[in-house]
């Protein structure tokens, strides 16, 4: 992946893939440079065996094809900056995944974020009826979205209609545009 | 600033249209989002299908997203789907092919033959 942006759209596919109705995703810079990424989800859960094995390449619960690359390369990603990837999972409720991973944004190996902006409207685009809760917070400044509070204002228009999805986009680029 | 208060403007502009998109069975554009179809470059696929599909003002085609059907050697990987014709399968897609898909297939009702599987597979 040439973004960890794009990591992140990938990884937030697993929990819609789970059902889950509510995803959160919260990015978190420190001062000396680590960034925490954070995707917890309210979907069904993993088994532990699950969680064991989901890292390895050439696991997958998908049919149409033998790998599951996913997680293996959200890994690879946070391990090659120094970095670590963890997984815990419930089956029993309060059942859910959360997966967070440390990047150390100094390390010449640290995939740079991105377009952030694009995999939020990607994801509202796909699951318009999911909460998604969305922070970025940083030493410089914080951005978030919540599409739960958005409903509320938008009552039966669909996230996905573009005009909502284009407010999405200047409504966070605008967040973004503060820090610079 | 933007702020949520103008979500609310927004609803009152999309009521009607609303009401239109329910009325119409159309066509359904699906841009495959797994991890393959994602480190292939199908975001911007998907970004210009969204942003042309409304530029052109079809309001009986929608934009979707799925998995892995896989193919993945030929990600991005987008189908077009028509009630009472049979799918249509692009492949090896960019943003600039999806502007050439929206306005000669979704517009003009005109297959790109040259992205479809038959012609991608032909050439690698």
């Amino acid at each position: 992946m040439k973004e960890l942006s794009l990591n992140i759209l990938d990884i937030a596919q697993n929990s819609l893939a789970a059902g889950a109705s509510r995803v959160e995703i919260a990015l978190r810079e420190d001062a000396s440079g680590r960034l925490t990424l954070t995707i917890r989800d309210n979907g069904r859960g993993m088994d532990e065996e699950t969680v064991r094995r989901v890292t390895d390449p050439f696991y997958t619960t998908r049919t149409t094809r033998k790998v599951g690359l996913g997680l293996p390369l959200l890994k690879l990603a946070a391990e090659q900056t120094g970095g670590t990837m963890e997984i815990i999972s419930s089956q029993t409720p309060p059942a859910g995944t959360t997966v967070t991973a440390v990047f150390d944004t100094a390390h010449i190996d640290f995939t740079p974020l991105g377009d952030i902006v694009s995999t939020v409207c990607n994801l509202i685009q796909g699951s318009p009826s999911v909460d998604f809760l969305f922070t970025h917070e940083t030493p410089r400044g914080s951005v978030e979205l919540s599409t739960a509070e958005m409903r509320e204002m938008l009552g039966d228009v669909p996230l996905d209609s573009y005009e909502v999805l284009a407010w999405v986009r200047d409504y966070l680029n605008e967040q973004y545009a503060q820090w610079s | 600033m933007k702020s949520l208060a103008e979500l609310a403007a927004i609803r009152e502009k999309m009521q009607s249209k609303i009401v239109l998109r329910e009325n119409q069975q159309g066509k359904r554009v699906v841009v495959g989002m797994a991890t393959c179809g994602i480190a292939a470059g199908a975001r911007p696929v998907l970004n210009a299908f969204v942003e042309e599909v409304n530029k052109a003002g079809l309001l009986d085609t929608t934009v979707t997203q799925t998995g892995c059907i896989g193919i993945c050697q030929y990600e991005p990987v987008v189908e077009v789907f028509e009630e009472g014709k049979d799918k249509v399968t692009y492949v090896k897609m960019t943003a600039e092919k999806a502007k050439r898909v929206v306005e000669e297939h979704l517009k003009g009702g005109k297959v790109v033959t040259e992205y479809t599987i038959g012609a991608g597979a032909a050439t690698k």
